[in-house]
């Protein structure tokens, strides 16, 4: 039966069969937000089938009401052809649909074998259903080179590993269609394309696949069929080979994107950060930074790669004076400014240190306020906001109108909650709070997390000018595409060690994953110049 | 061997000591390994006691008075419940909350039923749990070693005792070898899992925390109507926060509770045992030092060894779905 259905997909006799998924309508609110509206999709049997969208398109939510964790206001789904009344996961799995969710579902103190079964576990005794699941697994992890110990403690497990937990997890439970929501956020090049040869699998199989991405040149590697998402509404459906991805970007915004920055050569003049044998510790005395050696120098920009968690953070905060340095030497313009040794972030803001850190809602504002006191958080000692004893709003008012215009930040109302701004507008306010002071130094982490794609033009296009006005720019960031569009040189970070250096213009995607896995730079050279 | 039948004597009283820490320790690692903090063993131990004591003496019969006290501390978890899974309100408030209202709640409904100021009556002989006698001590009574050991030491005690140690292994094996205890320790790992694996994480607390009422319901009988033989006003003393501390000191697992119990158990003992007792070189030790020691200890042991004991991922977290 899975034969012929298979052979009929090889032949791309489509319309023939049911399709594995159909949406008619869906429709779902959040209070205000209306955050699927009227929403149909076909998806055919036996396809990698894309959907692509902006952070809050409505991609997640969609994919939760298909999985039951959400019910819609209204609507049907049909699976296989029949109509679904799907209220709980227990629905879902029921007829057939398993999810690998963006933050795994997964008990970290559990082997492999427990987090399997947790659900299904065949019997009231867990030793009735153990060796029988045991044998189902050994024979899934054969079938789709899976690859991992039933025993082995998932939290000891690296992030790629887990994820084949989740999928082996939804197998298990006789999945015929997998849904990955943004797979590969946490993954390393490789990992993600082990990943896409392991859907590759089980497409053979006959098994279908929702991906949904941000990431449209994962769409374009790995899908059949695109679908893609504007502000809660499906905008298009795509044959993948019949598209580009500057029409689905264009798509996706609703308006022409630069997908590439232009930016010109980088003239780097004096150095203005030296960073010597840089160590940092966490709370629990680990070592997170270890002997980090490097400068910055004026008008140019140094990203620094790495899977994330791999001592990026420690090393930024370190830098912004709001962690204390175990060991190493800091240098601004010479000067010897390593934070700890009477030197904070204070201190750091005043000798022309601009720090946006990493972490937008915990590090860099504060939602509760209001858009103008978030503008002027870390400068509020300026005379120019004082009157007196007392602040002076109305001067903090004009500032805050005056960076919101230079910023594009919508709506352009200092009075408006922070919280209430998208996750783009916050982020250009908090840009232009820092880069408004005309630092030496810009530290930048993360710039573009959970910001839309027009927003992530215009904060690029800003980071590339303050460069061009001759200033120094270290920019941290997990999104290598990121860093390979802004950076004129590329540190690569590895549990903690600074791995290898690589200009912007000899870098490519596998020379950096690999580096970002520990893998010498010369090897990885060498390993790219074989392939 | 005047020595050798102290330390027997020492060791009995430490059985009878630990018996309501260990059922109490065992509550409070079903409802925690699940994700809800149960400070309120404290205040269902007590409602638990005075039920058994009350119920018994009207009864005459214990195991009805027992029946009582668990229904008692069924109904407090979920209380417990519906303000801390089903409402998602501040676990420690209310577990807090519950062992107020017990301390007053028992107080005021012993003196408006039996006018004694909140005691209630002794109970006969009928009305309690009796020693039981093991097959064959009689027999062994007289042999030495085995004799006091076995006569001594391992028989006569009353049932709850031999129930509680035998609810140890029980736990164990439940909470690691059936699917409930799987989905229990999920639960308070990752409620996310559990959601998503088709399972419902309310239900599943629910009952995690009703387990937990049982065992405290019996730690709290055996209090008023095994050890002693009436409900005495806020009789519990901080047992509740003893075998809590016990539970933790034990790594939220079944057989480290038992040790951290039977370690509590013999201090207390000790302490019992030391009174009136003339130290070398130290004098007379004051009464109230030693019996503080127990709760000395449990500070000196949750300051020195708590740092290393990683709680359930999800305690004190209710379960919200993300946006």
């Amino acid at each position: 039966m899975s034969d012929t259905m298979h052979q009929m997909h090889g032949t791309g006799e489509t319309g023939a069969v049911q399709p594995a998924i159909e949406l008619r309508g869906i429709d779902k609110r959040f209070g205000a937000v209306h955050a699927n509206k009227e929403i149909d999709l076909k998806v055919d049997k036996g396809t990698i089938h894309g959907i692509v969208g902006e952070n809050g398109a409505g991609k997640s939510t969609l994919m939760s009401i298909l999985y039951g964790f959400y019910q819609a206001d209204a609507g049907t789904i049909h699976v296989d052809g029949k109509l679904c009344d799907i209220r709980g996961s227990e629905d879902a799995i029921a007829v057939g649909i398993g999810m690998v969710h963006q933050h795994f579902m997964l008990v970290e103190t559990f082997p492999v074998l427990e987090n399997v079964i947790l659900g299904v576990e065949g019997g009231a005794v867990l030793r009735d259903g153990v060796d029988r699941a045991r044998e189902e697994l050994q024979r899934l992890e054969r079938e789709y080179s899976l690859d991992i110990d039933p025993d082995a403690i998932v939290g000891d497990l690296s992030v790629g590993l887990q994820q084949r937990v989740e999928i082996l997890k939804a197998l298990f439970r006789g999945a015929e269609i997998l849904i990955l929501d943004e797979p590969t956020g946490v993954l390393t090049p490789q990992e993600a394309d082990h990943l896409f040869r392991i859907l590759e699998t089980l497409k053979e199989q006959g098994k279908t696949v929702v991906l949904i991405t941000h990431k449209l040149r994962e769409i374009m590697a790995a899908t059949d069929n695109v679908s893609v998402m504007r502000q809660g509404a499906m905008v298009a459906h795509r044959k993948t080979a019949e598209t580009s991805p500057e029409e689905l970007s264009e798509l996706m915004v609703g308006r022409k994107v630069l997908l590439r920055l232009e930016k010109g050569d980088a003239n780097p003049a004096d150095t203005v950060l030296k960073v010597e044998n840089l160590c940092v510790d966490n709370a629990q005395g680990v070592r997170k930074v270890k002997n980090a050696s490097f400068n910055v120098r004026a008008g140019e920009i140094v990203g620094i790669a790495g899977v994330s968690g791999n001592g990026q953070s420690e090393l930024l905060e370190a830098l912004g004076g709001i962690r204390s340095v175990s060991e190493g030497v800091v240098e601004l313009n010479g000067q010897d400014v390593t934070p700890g040794k009477g030197v904070d972030a204070a201190e750091l803001r005043r000798r022309g240190v601009a720090h946006v850190p990493e972490d937008r809602h915990r590090m860099a504002m504060v939602t509760a306020f209001s858009a103008k006191e978030a503008a002027i958080l870390g400068y509020e000692d300026d005379p120019a906001y004082q009157k007196g004893v007392f602040l002076d709003w109305q001067a903090i008012s004009n500032a805050t109108a005056n960076m919101m215009s230079e910023f594009d930040v919508r709506p352009a109302n200092p009075d408006l909650k922070a919280a209430n701004f998208s996750g783009g507008n916050q982020q250009k306010l908090v840009l232009a709070r820092e880069i408004m002071r005309n630092p030496e130094l810009l530290l930048v982490g993360q710039p573009t997390r959970g910001v839309d794609i027009g927003a992530i033009e215009f904060i690029h296009k800003r980071i590339v000018a303050m460069r061009d006005a001759g200033k120094a720019v270290l920019l941290v960031s997990v999104e290598l595409d990121e860093i390979m569009s802004l950076a004129d040189r590329i540190l690569v970070m590895c549990d903690g060690a600074i791995i290898g250096e690589v200009a912007a213009s000899e870098a490519n995607e596998r020379v950096l994953g690999l580096m970002m896995a520990g893998v010498d730079p010369n090897e990885a050279k060498a390993v790219e110049g074989q392939s | 061997m005047e020595n050798f039948e102290l330390v027997i004597l020492l060791l009995d009283a430490t059985l009878r000591t630990s018996t309501p820490l260990i059922l109490a320790a065992l509550a409070g690692m079903f409802s925690e390994r699940s994700g809800t903090i149960n400070l309120a063993l404290e205040g269902m131990m007590l409602g638990g006691a005075f039920s058994a004591a009350a119920v018994a003496f009207y009864m005459n019969d214990p195991w009805i008075g027992l029946l009582a006290a668990i229904a008692t501390t069924i109904a407090l978890s979920l209380l417990h419940g519906f303000a801390c899974i089903t409402h998602k309100g501040n676990q420690v408030v209310s577990g807090m909350a519950i062992n107020i209202l017990m301390s007053g709640l028992t107080a005021l409904v012993g003196i408006a039923l039996f006018a004694q100021g909140g005691k209630t009556p002794a109970l006969d002989k009928a009305a309690r749990f009796q020693p039981i006698t093991l097959p064959g001590a009689e027999a062994v009574k007289d042999v030495p070693i085995i004799g006091p050991i076995y006569f001594e030491l391992l028989s006569g005690h009353n049932i709850l005792v031999y129930i509680a140690f035998l609810a140890v292994p029980a736990a164990w094996w439940v909470m690691y070898r059936t699917r409930f205890g799987l989905r229990l320790r999920a639960v308070g790992e990752n409620p996310g899992a559990v959601d998503t694996a088709g399972i419902g994480v309310v239900a599943m607390r629910y009952r995690a925390v009703i387990c937990s009422g049982v065992l405290v319901g019996m730690s709290g009988a055996y209090l008023s109507t095994a050890q002693g033989a009436s409900f005495l006003q806020d009789m519990t003393a901080g047992k509740g926060y003893i075998a809590l501390a016990a539970m933790v000191f034990g790594k939220w697992r079944p057989f480290p509770a038992l040790a951290a119990c039977l370690l509590f158990g013999f201090l207390d003992a000790a302490a019992t045992r030391l009174q009136g007792v003339v130290l070398p070189g130290i004098g007379e030790v004051p009464v109230q030092l030693v019996q503080a020691l127990p709760y000395v200890l449990t500070v000196i042991l949750l300051a020195g060894f708590i740092g290393r004991a990683i709680p359930p991922k999800a305690l004190g977290r209710p379960y919200v779905k993300e946006r």
